[in-house]
């Protein structure tokens, strides 16, 4: 079985005059978290829902573990998992009632849907909360639910979209948790997100989609790499910004980009090192607050990619599945990631042409 | 996995799962129940009203062809309406399943074809029945009675749930199309004239002749007529009625049958048109 678990090949799909898809392809090994990265309207769910038997493809083919997903789709069906952009939960019912029904339609015994219902609550710390109508669970506590409820069969596919849209930094944990204990369990999952951060931390490779189409693959690592390296400085004065760029342009060739007032921001040549940075700035004059050489994040990444076209500004997030932060889920983020200062895993904020305004927010 | 994946192979197997399907969405309808019993009673506040206001307000202004009590000719007329809301409570509830993702998870897994609609219907039955039961007592309580024989009452409310299983498909196919719970919600004002233009507050006499011919196709009216003849309850049609109200017993049967006979198949196709 050298063959990935799930691969679509060319997948094309169109709503009337949108094509949500153009020629969609991907791959993913047995066992890997895959992350599918791109900003609101990327054509993700789009691609989930074929990959899960919810929508036909218009043109293109995709398999899951060897099954094609139109023509065997119940086949794939008994393989998979799927947890929506929203908690497709019944919120009259029970969290338990909800887990019961659902195992009982995956054709469980009763004792077998009651008792892996039970587990499940125990697991993901809901137990305490299994006899309550879900209508009255906050928004982590339904993704929660509606995860469990992918789970009951323990699938060899988990589909995730967007899993943590919309909810708190704490539940984002919770989920992101979850996520990682069934990868080291061995389940591949396919996640999809807008945050960079989250594709970052859970996933093993990361295919950047936009406008229906790859526009980059690989590890987060390999995506970075392909950038080399950022220089960022944070200056005592903003009025002392020329100088400083004219400093900074000259050691790395670029002149540099100033997200805000008092910062700038360059690429950096391998060759380039701290000391020397610090000190030609001193040399000039120039005071600064910090100085950070470090790796590409992934949205500078992305912004790369996509080559600074202009993207659609990212929609107010969808508050209609009850949420636990409706303004901006971002803003949760930024708070508690300082832009700029991880190497890799702290970067925060959304893929799109928003990063400059995210940073500007910080300072 | 290879176990579930068996038992639905071969007839018999996808016969069985449709049939443990269906019963463990009926068994969802009855735990929704048992948490909002409420929602029951709610769903017969607005018959309640009208027996207040037609009952006992305006009855004594209309006068029954032939002669008798208002109340029991209003009566037949409240449960052929009440069978009729059962068009708006499956939309609701289907679309709201569609909006809310629900339906897509049970897309999603490898459940029988034919379960879900056949479940939300069933368990739209049962919930039917409970309703009628309830109208049944109120009816009793405002001084109606059945008056030609337990049997006959039966067969009337038989042919109550018969017609309402039959606009539930109507109601499941609606909800599939609509897939949104806002307009669902809208929709649902559109029907309430829809019971109204019928035999069940007033005699269809009176009506111009377009609107008394529309009228008097209408199911409600049919259902209302089998129901004052197998009650023995005031309101005989007149002689010049048109066919379903002059043989409401027989028109009933064939409107919920010409009902099964167009949704049921344009449901389960819904259900399963994908791609959105
Ligand atoms: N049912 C639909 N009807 C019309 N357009 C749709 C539909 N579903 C998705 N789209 C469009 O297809 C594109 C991709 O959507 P989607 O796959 O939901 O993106 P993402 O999940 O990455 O935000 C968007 O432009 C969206 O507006
Ligand atoms: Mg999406």
């Amino acid at each position: 079985m050298d063959e990935p678990i799930v691969v679509a090949e060319g997948l094309h799909k169109r709503f009337g005059d949108v094509h949500a898809l153009r020629g969609l392809d991907l791959a993913i090994s047995a066992g890997k978290v895959c992350g599918l990265l791109g900003p609101n309207g990327a054509g993700k769910t789009t691609a989930v829902r074929i990959l899960a038997t919810l929508a036909d493809p218009d043109a293109g083919r995709a398999r899951v573990a060897g099954h094609d997903v139109v023509r065997e789709a119940d086949r794939v069906r008994a393989l998979i998992g799927l947890a929506g952009q929203y908690a497709a939960v019944d919120e009259k019912l029970t969290g338990r009632e909800n887990l019961r029904m659902f195992g009982r339609l995956h054709h469980l015994s009763r004792a077998r849907a009651r008792r892996r219902a039970d587990e499940l609550l125990e697991r993901f710390g809901l137990a305490e909360a299994a006899d309550r109508v879900a209508g009255t669970y906050s928004g982590g506590m339904r993704r929660r639910l509606d995860l469990m409820a992918s789970l009951l069969v323990a699938p060899r596919v988990l589909f995730l979209d967007e899993p943590t849209t919309g909810l708190d930094p704490r539940s984002r944990g919770e989920i992101w948790d979850a996520v990682r204990r069934l990868a080291d369990d061995g389940t591949t999952v396919l996640l999809t997100t807008q945050y960079l951060d989250e594709a970052d931390r859970l996933a093993d490779d990361i295919v950047v989609i936009d406008h229906g189409r790859v526009i980059g693959q690989g590890t987060p690592d390999e995506l970075k790499a392909t950038l080399g390296n950022r220089v960022d400085v944070l200056l005592e004065e903003p009025g002392s910004s020329a100088v400083a760029a004219d400093v900074l342009a000259a050691m790395t060739g670029t002149a540099p980009h100033a997200p805000s007032p008092g910062r700038l921001t360059s690429p950096a040549p391998a060759s380039l090192r701290l000391a020397d940075v610090v000190r030609e700035l001193d040399r000039a004059d120039v005071a600064v607050t910090d100085v950070t050489l470090r790796r590409p994040s992934l949205d500078e990444v992305f912004l790369h990619l996509t080559d600074g076209t202009a993207h659609d500004p990212p929609a107010a997030p969808d508050t209609s599945a009850g949420q636990d932060v409706p303004a901006d889920p971002n803003g949760a983020v930024r708070q508690a990631v300082p832009a700029g200062r991880g190497v890799g895993a702290g970067q925060g904020g959304r893929v799109g042409g928003t990063a400059r305004d995210d940073e500007g927010e910080v300072a | 996995m290879a176990v579930t994946t068996m038992a639905g192979t071969g007839w018999r197997g996808r016969l069985r799962w449709t049939i443990e399907d269906g019963a463990t969405l009926v068994g969802r309808e009855l735990s929704r129940m048992r948490h909002e019993p409420g929602e029951l009673v709610a769903a017969l506040v607005f018959p309640a009203v009208m027996v207040l206001m037609f009952g006992y307000v305006m009855g004594s202004a209309i006068k029954v062809p032939g002669g008798g009590d208002y109340r029991e000719y209003l009566m037949p007329g409240l449960f052929a309406m009440v069978t009729f809301s059962s068009v708006m409570a499956m939309t609701m509830k289907v679309a709201t399943d569609a909006s809310r993702g629900v339906m897509d998870r049970f897309r999603s897994m490898p459940m029988s074809r034919m379960a879900v609609p056949f479940g939300q219907t069933g368990a739209d039955a049962l919930s039917g029945a409970l309703n009628l039961v309830i109208m049944a007592v109120m009816g009793l309580l405002v001084g109606w009675q059945p008056h030609d024989g337990p049997l006959r009452a039966l067969a009337a409310f038989a042919l109550l749930a018969l017609l309402r299983y039959g606009l539930s498909w109507a109601g499941c196919y609606l909800g599939l199309v609509v897939r949104n719970e806002q307009t669902a919600d809208q929709m649902l004002p559109l029907l309430f004239p829809v019971s109204m233009l019928s035999n069940a507050f007033v005699p269809t006499e009176g009506m111009p002749s377009w609107l008394r011919m529309i009228a008097d196709w209408n199911p409600v009216s049919a259902a209302t007529a089998a129901c004052r003849q197998l009650f023995g309850n005031p309101g005989a049609p007149s002689a010049d009625a048109a066919w379903p109200v002059a043989h409401p017993v027989a028109a009933t049967i064939c409107w919920s049958l010409l009902l099964m006979a167009v949704f049921m198949p344009l449901s389960i196709r819904a259900y399963h048109r994908k791609g959105r």
